[in-house]
């Protein structure tokens, strides 16, 4: 199809979208008046049934946590998807590690703030995994936070500070002993009878850190295998770019 | 038929959804492409949050406030959680896929594109 073409049918097609979604939304109740059931019947009961106290994050780790677990593995096969595409021919990989070395001369200020950073980040991370079961937190955000302050020493160090602490090979570990430790804690259950997924931990206090049963274990696998993700797709992307600028530099 | 003030973050996510589409249509460069993909995705957390809200609901973390307290839907934002952590990777895919492209074909228009190569 021509260009013309394409954006002939689109200006035809898009308000035609429009006027049919705007007739479809007007006849949507109201916004702000939020009727339920579900929303309401389930926000009574997680704290009952599950001791824990953020009821998002009881959905996605208990309730609905069989979809949490595909969740999961799109997030893995997805960085599976990206390594294996932008995967290195092993030369390109043994090049000279002395010409990886992007030395710039940072300021002596930003690499002395970079200690005390990457320490609040890290701390902040494991303290927004640990409550997910408490309060807006858990597996996800913390995975994304934790890797940001990894991905700090890039920023204010240099790539090869960054290559030496995140061997590539354990991050790869890492990230699927994460997705693993999600599937063997629903198949825990299945040995005592119990079906998959169940939530086979005592719940312990509502309130307490380590309460919730299951949901604070899952928390926290997600948050590992959540981390060594972005660090894999941040690591695979600085290959990338290196490989590029040797390419450029032959 | 309620006002339109009463349906207007639901004719933001269509807002956004056809700009996404727009950008799409009109693309000529790949990672333009992406972006914009990555905005019309963004109309479904409008959607969703627009669909659980209630007015005067308080956020739905029981940790400080009443259990009898009326909340917004948690069921809608525990889906726009998923929907984030999708459209994250699917980025980060689909980057990797424009970084092929452009190795094989040399260009990042999506004109380019036409024939599948090996």
């Amino acid at each position: 199809m021509t260009e013309r073409a394409r954006n002939t049918l689109f200006f035809i097609a898009g308000p035609v979208l429009f006027f049919l979604y705007g007739y479809a939304a007007l006849n949507l109740p109201p916004w702000g008046s939020y009727r339920g059931p579900y929303g309401d019947a389930i926000a009574r009961l997680v704290v009952y049934q599950r001791h824990a106290t953020d009821i998002v994050n009881a959905i996605n780790y208990d309730y609905r946590g069989f979809d949490t677990l595909g969740e999961e593995f799109i997030l893995f096969t997805a960085v599976l998807g990206v390594s294996m595409l932008l995967r290195k021919e092993e030369s390109a990989l043994t090049k000279p590690a002395g010409k990886l070395s992007d030395e710039v001369a940072l300021s002596g200020a930003v690499r002395a703030v970079n200690l005390p950073a990457l320490l609040i980040t890290t701390i902040f991370g494991l303290y927004i995994g640990l409550h997910g079961q408490l309060t807006p937190g858990g597996g996800f955000q913390a995975g994304v936070i934790l890797a940001t302050g990894i991905v700090l020493i890039y920023i204010c160090e240099n790539t090869s500070a960054f290559w030496r602490i995140t061997s590539h090979s354990i991050v790869e570990v890492t990230e699927a002993l994460g997705a693993g430790a999600y599937a063997i804690i629903g198949i825990i259950p299945l040995f005592a009878g119990l079906p998959f997924l169940c939530n086979f931990i005592p719940l312990g206090t509502t309130g307490d850190v380590f309460s919730s049963g299951t949901i604070a274990l899952i928390s926290a696998s997600v948050g590992v295998e959540v981390t060594a993700s972005f660090l894999l797709v941040v690591y695979i992307y600085l290959q990338e770019i290196i490989a590029g600028a040797l390419s450029e530099e032959d | 038929m309620p006002g339109i003030l009463h349906s207007l973050p639901y004719f933001v996510a269509g807002w956004l959804l056809l700009c996404g589409l727009y950008g799409l249509v009109t693309s000529k460069h790949l990672v333009h492409a992406v972006v914009c993909l990555a905005i019309l995705q963004s109309s479904t957390y409008m959607l969703l949050l627009a669909i659980g809200y209630r007015v005067g609901g308080a956020a739905p973390i029981f940790a400080d406030i009443s259990t009898s307290k009326l909340v917004v839907d948690p069921v809608v934002q525990a889906l726009m959680l998923t929907d984030i952590v999708v459209e994250a990777v699917v980025v980060a895919l689909l980057l990797a896929m424009v970084v092929k492209a452009h190795e094989k074909s040399g260009s990042v228009s999506p004109n380019d594109l036409r024939t599948l190569r090996g």
